[in-house]
């Protein structure tokens, strides 16, 4: 029935074929996602063309001007306050994407491959503290990295340093260590979703002609599960760059990062036009971030092969 | 070459998996340890076991205002979102049809979208529509963001789902709203119940979206976000914080177990890992 109904046309039906496609799975389908997707489109989808829409406009005042200009992504792009704190959200955003992969494989491979019984148990361990708020778990850093904080007072106690030292907090080191933190788990999952998907047949093809355990992981394994090394780099790295809690919390003036501009032209500042322009700059570069890491991972993979 | 064996054997890597639920863990748990200690500031070595910070906190009729907001507000997202996310996980589980997979991509995007675009691009709109404001823009806010755990949960549970039991259900009379309340419900409930208890999590913990969709009235993060300028209110704040991570903690656990009893109901694993 269904497979009749799809994809003809809707004019001149006889009434009982228009029941036939009223109730066809097509139909019912979309109608029954139709009010999840237009609340999509109406606070998702509608915002970002407004967001695009205003980053060709200009603000005087209080009054919008409607006129095209492209003056906002001038400044955006040239201004050096802007393009600095771009390449530093990019910067940090790579630098903690890179760790949180490099840290999370040997946890996903190990609960995969040697997991056994306990491995949702494992899982769990693992994604509960992420659960827990991310304000939290920044403000937790701050205790951990601050001037009177854990780490000074405890190896001071220790008799590893004399005096405090400042270099722990306020820095793009600090906002680089907790993001890698914050984000670990979130890099866990895909990875560990992929190797789970690897056939250990060929694992064991690979030992029984002769490959040792690190050929045989580098040729097999590896390369098998990329598609998870690519979404864990993808899930980490697009959101960290827009990240506004960790840098105001404990990036201090050095780990200032573009979200906190653009939170300032839509607060203090008050030039609606130019944050939009921010952001709108923000979600190309990070597509296009996205796009180089994916093109290096598939010919990385090649490579391996 | 034999280490080398040993390493992918597991020895070492049992070793590097405690280390790093340590470094998952070690962090947090600051919060609770420097909550229950007598010195205003929190650093080593401790100086005595008290409980006074968690007596101030009743006593902080803005913290009470703004606990009861979000309270408000995590159950209207959570109902919002899980009847939305109801919606459109059974649409996906059940039927096929084109534009589907786009369809599905769109409502998991604000997943990875960074907060921050979210928050203004939803804010802008707000503003130029003239609603004022308030929670419930906070709602509105929330529910968009809680969608998609509330999908991957509510997949999960329905995807197993053997269609041939609403069948059978079907021709032996049941009308079709019958079918769904006495087969296709109890058998998802867990499922439903295990993404209410996620979305409330979330919208609890999530200070972003709060911060820049409310008008004058706080939630916890919001309030928290604004005593962390006073280094003298930080043993307060601690308190609260330890009292939020173990709301999380118990919340979440609750779901997972919910989580598990319905993938074992309809023989499908996975869910939110996999």
């Amino acid at each position: 029935m269904t497979a009749a109904a799809e994809g003809q046309p809707v004019f001149g039906m006889t009434r009982a074929r228009r029941n036939a496609l009223l109730q066809s799975e097509s139909v019912q389908g979309f109608a029954l996602i139709s009010p999840t997707f237009l609340y999509a489109l109406i606070l998702l989808v509608l915002p970002i063309l407004v967001v695009f829409a205003h980053s060709f406009w200009t603000q005087d005042y209080l009054t919008t001007d409607h006129t095209f200009t492209l003056e906002n992504y001038r400044i955006a792009l040239t201004e050096p306050i802007y393009r600095d704190l771009l390449w530093r959200s990019l910067y940090i955003s790579l630098t903690v994407s890179f760790f949180t992969v490099i840290l999370a494989y040997p946890i996903a491979y190990f609960i995969s491959f040697h997991g056994g019984r306990h491995k949702s148990l494992w899982l769990f361990l693992i994604t509960i503290p992420f659960w827990t708020s991310y304000l939290l778990r920044v403000m937790s850093w701050k205790v951990i990295l601050g001037y009177n904080g854990v780490l000074n007072s405890g190896l001071m106690g220790l008799g590893i340093i004399d005096e405090p030292s400042t270099a722990l907090l306020y820095n793009s080191s600090a906002v680089i260590i907790t993001l890698t933190h914050a984000w670990a788990a979130f890099a866990i999952l895909p990875i560990f979703v992929s190797l789970e998907k690897v056939d250990r047949t060929l694992v064991e093809a690979a030992t029984d002609l002769g490959d040792g355990p690190l050929r045989s992981f580098l040729r097999v394994t590896l390369p098998l599960s990329a598609p998870g090394v690519l979404s864990a780099a993808l899930i980490v790295m697009i959101p960290t760059v827009g990240d506004y809690v960790t840098p105001k919390l404990v990036g201090g003036k050095d780990g200032v990062m573009i979200a906190n501009a653009i939170q300032a032209q839509f607060g203090k500042a008050s030039n609606w036009p130019l944050g939009a322009a921010l952001s709108v700059t923000t979600m190309l570069v990070v597509s296009l971030m996205a796009g180089a890491t994916v093109l290096i991972i598939r010919a990385l993979q090649r490579l391996a092969r | 070459m034999t280490a080398m064996r040993r390493f992918f054997s597991g020895g070492w890597l049992t070793v590097y998996a405690f280390l790093y639920i340590v470094f998952l863990y070690l962090p947090v748990i600051f919060l609770p340890i420097f909550s229950i200690n007598t010195a205003p500031t929190p650093k080593f070595p401790l100086t005595g076991y008290t409980l006074k910070w968690y007596q101030d906190l009743p006593k902080t009729p803005a913290l009470l205002d703004a606990a009861w907001n979000s309270l408000i507000v995590g159950i209207s997202a959570s109902v919002l979102a899980t009847l939305l996310g109801i919606l459109a996980a059974r649409s996906i589980t059940r039927y096929r049809y084109p534009g589907r997979r786009t369809i599905n991509g769109l409502i998991m995007a604000p997943l990875v979208l960074p907060e921050i675009i979210l928050a203004i691009s939803m804010l802008l709109v707000m503003l130029q529509l003239g609603l004022s404001l308030s929670l419930f823009t906070v709602v509105l806010g929330h529910v968009l963001i809680c969608i998609p755990y509330s999908m991957t949960v509510l997949t999960a549970g329905f995807e197993g789902f053997d269609r041939s039991l609403e069948e059978a259900s079907a021709d032996l009379g049941e009308s079709a709203f019958g079918t769904f309340r006495r087969v296709t419900l109890p058998m998802v409930a867990p499922a439903i119940i295990s993404s209410l208890l996620v979305c409330f999590t979330i919208s609890l913990d999530e200070f972003v979206i709060a911060f820049f969709l409310t008008g004058t009235e706080t939630t916890l993060p919001i309030y928290i976000w604004g005593q962390l300028r006073f280094a003298a209110k930080l043993p307060g704040v601690l308190a609260l914080g330890t009292l939020l991570l173990v709301a999380s903690f118990v919340l979440m656990t609750v779901a997972e177990i919910l989580r598990r009893r319905a993938a074992r109901r309809t023989q499908n694993e996975g869910g939110l890992y996999a």
